[in-house]
Formats: structure tokens, sequence, C-alpha cells
């Protein structure tokens, strides 16, 4: 909503405020102020003019001279618009003017003739041009005769005005009016206001016997008043009229128009003027639309409308759509001169549906959508009547015909004084709970503490007791509201133990040497489905799809973060960022129907992809890139961290390197894996060797338990020896350790691989594990005999299950 | 004897004192100290001697011999000392040049920003709840005073996946969770972090996923000023105890009164810049009391309870603060965004 400030001064005393002043006080205590902006800024020296004479250049075809009269001297002006006559009152800027632009006006010669000033357009007045009026927008500006020669044009173009712009929440519609932001005004400057009431004088004849109306859905439209006015002349609208429009932003037509706006933008009632002869017939039927039946509204289209859609017609075809636009064949034109005035309260609900099915949201549905104020509707058809007859030559006939069936009665809100206090922790009294309702203009009853408010109808937003502590809290000033802190039992805040090990595990990452990333959770529709792990699969590998997705990039759920993850690596790869270590923490959303009837699975799962150099020292001329031990060892501080062991098995994986890919599972139940993208994807993703891992992050942590114990620090030294062992190259080492670690028990503690090799002095097809293990008893010193022993059941253990020999 | 022992010694020091290295220090002590070397063999021949010379000789053998053997100890320990140097004036290196690197990730700026504020109102006694990213509609809506047909759940403004289901478009659905399991008696103090999504079209203000933080108190006797109090500590420990604050009216559906608070200006301290839009004043977060219909879904009765409800957006903190330009930059995650966010 655009706020005049000069039309707003007929209402309420503003003077002792300036504007930005103004605004500030409606910010704090009712509505945001969104701009304060002036129309043309400080624009001095631009006077109205009459054009004495007016002929044509001697050297120009498209510019004219003109001798132009200020009331104190003539000036010979050279002017380019194709609108320019003698006779005509116009707005001269004279030189040494500078206008919006910062464009200076001086004295000039145009093809040879002396030109004193310049005749300005609207625009080059600083009106923006959707404002301007058709006739206006490709030439000057042209005032009304009766304007004073000599005048300052600026003022008499409402050039000085200044305008507030609203930014109005759902809840203040009532602000949606000139009327209702000056009821607001004055509460907050504790002024009185009250509009005044719209005077007409009518012909004998009464309205009734010109129209009838009859109204067959009054839920959708209690109230329809018509008006008849005779002897309209239509014509441009006064100055004063098209400024007021102008600085709202509506860009004046005619008087007929622009009167229904006026009404429109002072009472926030939408009217809508029909040309009576055209209408058709004497009657006007509001029912709702058929099925497939049409419509071609003021804007040229034609709409196919249904059973949601409310209509006015004259019992025979439709003449306008309630509430939202009007139908093209009764349009008031140049040779209208009856008019029938609507003036109605139609249903929010079914207003919003016709705007929204037709795309139309227009300063009149706005409105209705919002309820417009049930004692206004029949005051705003007055109002217009009366503008009419004034400017418009109107003659009003007697009354209006009408459907009434419209709830016009207040609600009342009960509102205790203590518990208005205990609810926002202030100590108002009994005169200031007053006077804050006196300055809202709200009736009440008192009964002792108790105060029964009862709420205008123009305050549709005030139903319970909470709406009216927020006028209080308002008008009392939120400035004015102490600083407490709660009372109530105390509670120790603080993590859950699964909030604490999740920002543990970042933590550990980025010790790692990982960065956090957050991408989307949603993706296209093939990533969704691409570097799953099996154990999400296994539970439910339908992606979660959007009924209306606004692009294909995001219009499915993912079931594994790496897709995004990878895209945000080649987009760094692309702008020369080659060495990245990403992590991320997050849910994946995991779906087994093939139509949704439930929430998907929500999984916490953690993702990481490396691409690059790894360890990277260039004087030292060590540059190695990273590999999957890299990855592997980090998932294994992991383990380290939560306490936990995980088991690594090889495996073939879609987009996964097959040779270079790990299942990884915790008490025996997969939980994800780690390995190398697969080369095509690597050059379909244009990065080089890229490792990633994805792990079920909500299994690993949940299942944490922390041990609250304490073990004894060995006394007694710890025996040492190496073994190197012959195997298959295809034999895994982590299963050749498990049987030294089940055979070596109890006295073994730790089993660690020290040396791979394969090669010279090996035969073909085998390699060397070179293991490393610690033997320990806590209560006593080993002796080597012991240590042999286990060493030896070690090694024939070894051989049964693995077929390794000793290396010589 | 008495001249040939002192001959002896004057010998044996110039040597000790001429040796340039540790082998010649051996050869030395070797030759006069060892058991076939002079003074030995002098000491053999001592019982040539009289009785009263026999001490005095016997004694003089030892001094010299003391006084040698300490002669080649100091001069031993000086040539390793020598050595030494050397060796360490061959280990000298270059200390300007770089180390090697230790390679540290770093949490996400958002990240940082929402632990920053979980830490802050776990302090006030506030626990932290999560919820799902897809939401029921009672949840997202319903319960939060937002009944079907209510114009502000516009379906532009949210992705549905099913009539019933959708990606919650804000984290107040925890709230009404996390109150409907207490059974409508146990008080509430909690914040949800969390993503949130609404259709929007990605530019440098709006982002379809997004981060939100809401925090809910509800307890028998909680006042507005309560929550002036509240928003007060945590707006001053966030962006600098001498950052004013200010509420004013505002709306939500689910909350009466309703507000949002906005900070003074960090750029010009209030007088009003092009960051505030000459207003003194930047807006942080929507507020208000949590609206009866609310209270009363999630088994309240809002006679006896009350509270209130805030929102902010982790972003919009995050790029007041550092003077982020682009909302997108969450989410592209370009390294040198991420690095810029690391340090302490």
């Amino acid at each position: 909503m655009l706020v005049s400030l000069n039309w707003l001064k007929q209402y309420v005393d503003i003077s002792d405020h300036e504007p930005n002043e103004l605004a500030e006080l409606i910010t704090k205590t009712g509505i945001e102020v969104e701009s304060v902006a002036s129309i043309a800024e400080n624009i001095t020296g631009v006077v109205v003019g009459f054009v004495e004479a007016c002929s044509p250049h001697p050297n120009a075809d498209k510019l004219s001279v003109c001798q132009v009269n200020t009331g104190q001297e003539t000036y010979q002006i050279v002017c380019g618009a194709p609108n320019i006559a003698s006779g005509q009152k116009v707005a001269v800027a004279l030189p040494d003017t500078t206008l919006p632009g910062n464009f200076k006006i001086k004295q000039t010669e145009l093809r040879g003739v002396t030109s004193n000033g310049m005749i300005c357009s609207l625009q080059e007045l600083g009106v923006a041009e959707k404002d301007v009026p058709k006739a206006f927008v490709d030439g000057i500006f042209v005032f009304p005769d009766d304007v004073e020669t000599g005048a300052n044009a600026c003022k008499l173009l409402n050039l000085d005005d200044v305008i507030l712009e609203l930014g109005l929440t759902p809840n203040r519609s009532d602000c949606l009016s000139m009327i209702g932001v000056a009821y607001e005004v004055a509460a907050i400057l504790d002024q009185d206001f009250k509009p005044e009431a719209p005077r007409v004088s009518t012909k004998e004849e009464s309205a009734a016997d010109r129209i009838q109306v009859q109204v067959e859905d009054p839920e959708a439209n209690p109230y329809y008043g018509a008006f008849v006015i005779d002897n309209i002349n239509v014509a441009p609208s006064p100055l004063w009229m098209r400024n007021r429009l102008t600085a709202a932003g509506i860009r004046p037509i005619n008087n007929v128009v622009d009167i229904t706006n006026y009404v429109l933008l002072e009472y926030g009632q939408p009217l809508h003027a029909f040309d009576y002869d055209r209408f058709g017939s004497k009657e006007v039927v509001v029912l709702r639309a058929q099925d497939q039946e049409t419509i071609t509204t003021l804007d040229g289209q034609e709409r196919t409308l249904n059973a949601d859609h409310l209509l006015i017609t004259n019992g025979k075809e439709p003449m306008a759509l309630a509430g939202v636009m009007g139908g093209a064949d009764t349009e008031v034109q140049e040779d209208t001169t009856t008019i029938l005035l609507e003036s109605a309260y139609f249903a929010p609900s079914i207003v919003r549906q016709s705007s929204k099915d037709h795309g139309l949201r227009s300063e009149s549905s706005i409105r209705f959508e919002k309820g417009v104020d049930p004692n206004r509707v029949k005051q705003a058809g007055m109002k217009a009547c009366e503008l009419l007859q004034t400017y418009a030559g109107g003659q009003v006939i007697d009354g209006a015909a009408e459907f009434d069936h419209l709830d016009r009665s207040e609600r009342t809100v009960q509102v205790e004084l203590t518990h208005v206090n205990n609810r926002l922790g202030t100590h108002l009294q009994e005169d200031e709970i007053e006077h804050i309702l006196r300055r809202l203009q709200f009736q009440f009853e008192k009964d002792g503490d108790l105060y029964t408010v009862s709420v205008p109808t123009r305050r549709g937003d005030i139903e319970l007791f909470e709406d009216m502590l927020e006028e209080f809290a308002r008008l009392h000033g939120y400035d004015q509201l102490p600083y407490t802190l709660p009372g109530g039992a105390a509670q120790a805040g603080g993590l859950t133990l699964y909030q604490q090990l999740k920002r543990n595990v970042k933590t550990y990452f980025e010790g790692a040497g990982l960065d956090e990333t957050i991408t989307y959770s949603l993706t296209t529709e093939s990533r969704s489905d691409q570097l799953v792990s099996p154990d999400v699969r296994a539970r439910g590998d339908h992606p979660v799809r959007l009924s209306m997705p606004m692009s294909e990039e995001h219009s499915h759920l993912r079931l594994s973060m790496l897709p995004e993850m990878l895209a945000s690596l080649t987009y760094n790869v692309a702008r020369k960022q080659h060495d990245l270590a990403y992590f991320e923490l997050g849910s994946v959303f995991i779906n087994d129907e093939a139509t949704l009837s439930k929430q998907p699975y929500e999984q916490l799962r953690a993702a990481g992809a490396i691409t690059g150099k790894w360890n990277s020292h260039d004087w030292q001329q060590e540059n190695k890139p990273v590999d999957f031990f890299v990855v592997k060892g980090i998932i294994e501080g992991l383990e380290d961290l939560l306490d936990i062991t995980l088991n690594y098995e090889q495996a073939k994986l879609p987009d996964m390197h097959p040779g270079r890919t790990a299942v990884i599972s915790y008490k025996n139940e997969t939980i994800g894996f780690v390995g190398q993208i697969h080369p095509n994807l690597q050059a379909e993703l244009d990065l080089k060797e890229t490792f990633v891992f994805d792990l079920n992050a909500e299994a690993l942590i949940a299942n944490y338990e922390k041990e609250e114990t304490f073990q004894t620090i060995p006394r007694y030294p710890s025996v040492s020896r190496d073994i190197a062992l012959v195997v298959d190259e295809s034999a895994a080492a982590s299963h050749i350790a498990a049987t030294i670690f089940a055979t070596g028990r109890p006295l073994i503690r730790d089993v660690r691989v020290f040396d791979v090799y394969q090669g010279e002095h090996l035969p073909e097809g085998k390699k060397s594990l070179a293991f490393n293990l610690l033997y320990l008893d806590p209560n006593r010193t080993l002796k080597d005999k012991e240590v042999e022993e286990a060493h030896q059941r070690i090694l024939e253990a070894v051989k049964g299950e693995h077929q390794a020999e000793l290396r010589s | 004897m008495k001249e040939r022992l002192l001959e002896l010694k004057e010998e044996a020091l110039r040597k000790v004192e001429e040796a340039e290295d540790t082998k010649s220090l051996q050869d030395i002590r070797v030759s006069y100290l060892g058991k076939k070397g002079p003074i030995t063999e002098m000491l053999r021949g001592m019982g040539k001697l009289s009785a009263e010379e026999r001490p005095v000789i016997g004694q003089l053998a030892n001094d010299v011999r003391e006084e040698i053997a300490n002669a080649l100890d100091a001069k031993m320990k000086k040539l390793e000392d020598i050595a030494l140097e050397r060796r360490m004036a061959e280990e000298t290196i270059d200390v300007t040049l770089p180390g090697r690197p230790v390679e540290v990730g770093g949490p996400h700026l958002l990240t940082s920003i929402l632990e920053e504020i979980e830490d802050l109102f776990i302090g006030m006694g506030f626990e932290i709840k999560e919820g799902p990213e897809v939401e029921t509609d009672y949840y997202n809506f319903e319960a939060l005073n937002l009944p079907k047909g209510h114009p502000a759940r516009d379906m532009q403004d949210s992705f549905y996946i099913t009539e019933e289901l959708l990606l919650r478009t804000h984290t107040s659905p925890v709230q009404a969770r996390t109150m409907g399991a207490k059974d409508g008696s146990e008080p509430v103090k909690m914040i949800c972090p969390g993503k949130v999504y609404r259709r929007d079209t990605d530019d440098a203000t709006h982002s379809h996923q997004f981060t939100q933080v809401e925090g809910l108190l509800v307890d028998e006797n909680v006042r507005m000023s309560d929550l002036k109090g509240v928003l007060n500590k945590f707006a001053k420990q966030m962006f600098g105890s001498d950052r004013e604050i200010r509420l004013r009216p505002s709306f939500f559906p689910f909350t009466e009164p309703s507000v949002e608070m906005d900070i003074s200006c960090k750029m010009c301290n209030g007088a009003g810049c092009s960051v505030c839009k000459g207003t003194g004043w930047i807006e942080i977060l929507g507020a208000g009391m949590v609206h009866p219909n609310v209270l009363r879904m999630a088994g309240y009765d809002p006679e006896t309870y009350s509270g209130f409800a805030f929102g902010m957006g982790p972003e919009r903190i995050a790029m007041l603060k550092y003077g982020i330009d682009d909302i997108r930059h969450f989410y592209t995650n370009d390294i040198r965004f991420l690095k810029q966010y690391h340090k302490v």
C-alpha cells in the first residue's frame, strides 16, 4: 500500500512529524514502512505557462516555436512535443531550473531559434511512465484550463508529496484503505479521526424501478448494492484526484474509472461501474458459473469458468467475474451516459479461488480476498455517487437496489487487566488500558477488572484475547516492555550423547584433514540413484520424487550425498582447485515404496570424497596423490574414536573401481563402503583418481557405549616377534591377521602388517606379508618358551588355513 | 730416578698438548701409562731404592701418572667438543624453509554459526531437538494454526511429495512434535536447528534449501517480557554487547502477538547507512507469543500455559556478520569459500 502524505494530511494532523520520523513511528507501533520516497524532490522554478502562440519551427519539421506567458513575462520556447498547441496551459521549466536526473535547464538555441526554457512532460518532472495518463505519455502534460497562469506547477501536480510504502502483513488488510491508515496513524499519534459521511442529493426516481438485484448464493455474496447514475459525462477527472491516484501508483483513465479507483483507495472497497445501457437487462443476477461457461473480461481475454467462480449476470449472460474483473461488453466508454454502480461484499474464499484460477490479482481481488469492512460497503457506493455527481455531471437515482444478508455486528473480546499484565510482563494501569482503547476507537464496557471490548468491523483481524494483547503491547510500545528472564523450573540445557558424538565425528574428520561441505538434499533423478551404499539399497531404493519439482536439477531426494559432493569437486577442479578432501554429515531419504504412503526413513550418514594430492611438500620433492589407504586410514581413525571394529571386504559396486572397493560392515551388518570411483565416472566428471566413502553414521553413533573404566597400565614387558609369510597374491591380509590373533590368544595383544612384497625371489602368483606380533601377560613376565609355543601354533594355523609358508 | 720421572712427565704433557686427534691421545696413554710404559717399568725397579727413597719416589710416580691421565682426559674432552661443534656446523639447515604441512580441515560456516547459536541457548537452559525433513502436512501446517485452505500456506511456497507429505518449510514442526509428546503438562524449553525447503528460484538472496533455528519456551506464566529478555541476551552475545534490540509488530499464524526483532546496525551504529537502508536497524528474526490454537492442538491449556517462540536464519546471520553477498556460496562448496571460515 502506497500512502500519500498529502492525502493523509486531510484526515490526520501530521505536521509535527518529519516523514522519516512518522515512518519510524508507524514501523515501531504497527506496520513496517518499507520505504519513504518523494515523487520529485525539491524542484523549484517550474510554473504554469499559457501558450499564447504556437507556430512551426522554420528549420525543423518536428519542432514548434511557442510564445509562453508565465504571468509576468512571455518567453519564446522551442518545443518538440506533438501535442503542443496554442491556448494550452503547460508546465514550463524556466532557465536555471534543475529537473530530476540533475538535468539543468539553460537558455539555448535550437536550429537557429532561441529557446528560453522547456515545456515539460510528466516523465521529465519525475513521474513514472506507468502512472502517466495515456493521453500525455508521448507528449507534454496539459493542465485543465482553470489553473492559474504562473502558479507553482509542481505543487499543482502534487510533486511535493512524500509516499510511504507500507509492507502490510496479512492480518492488517484494514490498512489497504486511506481511512484505515488514518485510523491507525490517529491511534499512533493519539488524535481524533472520523471519516466524513458522503453527501448525495438524489433524483426522486427510485433505483429499484430501474434495476432489480437477485443473489443465488448469499454465502458467497451476502451484500450487493446497485446504484444508478444518469446523465454521466465521461471526461478526465479533476487534477487533484488524478494526482492522488498517481501517488498511489494507479494510472488515471477517466472520471468514472478514476472515481471507482479513488473510492477503492479511500474506503478499501472495490466498486465496479457497468454501462447501464449496455447491461442488457434490468436485473442483476449473482450466481455461480456453469462448467465450461465463458466470459470475455476487460483485458480482452476469454476465460473458461466453473462452479468455483461467482458471476454477475444480467439474468442471461455473464457481465463480470465477481470481485475480480468486469466483462468487456459493459465497460464504461466515451459515450456512456448512465452507470450501474456495484458496491458488494464478496466472500474472501470465492474471490481467492477465482483470482488464483485465472491468474488475476487486481487491486479489487486483493481487498476482497482479505475481507472488506461490512460497515463500509454501502458507504463507499454512496461516496462514489457523490463524486460522480460532483465531477462527472451525474444525477443519482434515489436509494440502491440491494440484496442484504450481511452481518454487520461487532465482535466482542473480553480482556482482564491482570491477565494482560501477566502475559506481557507489564504493570499497566486501568487508565492506560482505557487510553489505548480510546486511541483505537474501540468501545468498551467495564466490570471491575474485566473489559468487554467491541471491535469495529474494520479490524477483522481481532478475534481473541491474544489479538487485543497485541494491540495493547504495540500501542503501549514494545520499547516500554521490560527485559525479564523466564522463571519456572530450571532445566540444565545440553547436548544429548547422540548430538555430542555427531559434533565429535565432525571434529574428527576435520582434524583428519577433511573440509565439511553442505550439499543440496534435492538432486537429479539420475544422481539420486547413484553411488548408493548397498545397505541403503537393501532397505529401500525408490528415490523420493517431488510432485511438482521446480527443475529437474532438484527433483529427487538423495539416497547418497556422494553425487552432489562429486559435482562440487568437479566445480572446484574446473576452477583450478585440484586437491580436495570433503566430508559431510547429513540425511538420506530411504523409501521402500513405489508410491509413498508414509514419511521416508531419514538416516544420518557420513560421506567423504578426496581427490588430488594428499601429501605434498614441494621442496622435499614429496607429492603423493590420495590412495585407497589414505581414506581407509581415516575410517580406521573413526573406529578408534568410537571404540568399534569395522570389517572390510573386497566388493564390486556400480560406478566403483572393481579392484579398489571394500564394503564395510559392523557387527556383521553392512554399513557402508569405501573405494575409488570407477575410471569411467572419473572421466565423466573430469576428475583424477578420486576416493570416496559412505557410512551409516547413525548406526555407529547410536551403538556407541561409553565405557567408564580404567585398565591397569601393564607392569611387565611385552615381547615382540616378526614373521614373514609367503601366501597367494589373492590372500586377504586381514583374514590372515585374524587367524594369527585367534590362534595366539590370550597372550597375543596386537598383530600389525609392516611389509608387503611381491616380485623377485618369490614364486609367480605369490606375495610376502610381514607381521609384527606383540605378546603380553599383564600379570607376569613371559617366558621365551611360552612365546615360542604360541608362535609355533600360529605358524601351523596360518599354514592350515591360508597355505602360508614361513618366508626363508 | 726422580729426574727421570719429571722428565717423562714433561715429555708426556708436551705430547698431549701437541696431540690433534683422539687416536694420538690413545697412543700416548698406552705408551706412558700402559703396562709396558716407562713409569710402570720404573716402579718395578723401585726395589733397588733405599727404604727412605721408596715411598717418596712411589708417591711421585703416582702423582706423575695422575697428572698425565688428567691431562689426557682434559684433552680428550676438548677434542670431542671440537668434533661435535664441527658436526653441528655441518648439520646447519635453513630454518626459513617451509615446514612439513599438517593439513587440517574445518567446519562449514553454517555449522559454526549453528553451533554458536546452539551453545548460546544451551547456556540459557535450552535443549536441542531435531526432526524429520520430510514432514506431514499436519505437523508442518495444521498443528501450527495453518489449517487447509489458509492463504499463508500457498502451494507455491512448498515442495509437496504427496498430498500429505512435503519437505518442511520451517523447523516449527519439531516444536509441535516436541510439545505433542509432552502430554500437555511438562514445560518445554528447546531450540530446533535444521534444513528447510521452499519453492524459491536460487539467486543471490533466495535458496530453495536453507537453514533455520527456531526456539520455543512453554511453561506456566511465560511473559512477553521474557521473550524480550532472552532475545536481548542472544543478540548481545551473538552480535556484540554494544548492539541494541528493538521489537516491532509483525504477523505469523502461529504466534500472537507477533514481532520482528531488529538489532542496531553495526556499520553505522544506528545512524543509518546503506547496509541498514538508512533505518539504523537490521532485521534478525521473527518471534511472538505462542498462539493459543497451537498450544491447544498440542494438548496444552492456554489458560494455564503460555509460551514464546522465535525463528531465525543462520544464512542471513552469517551474511550480515561477514558481509557475504550471495546465499549460493553456502551450497556451492567452493574450497576458496570454505577455507575462509576455518579459523577459530
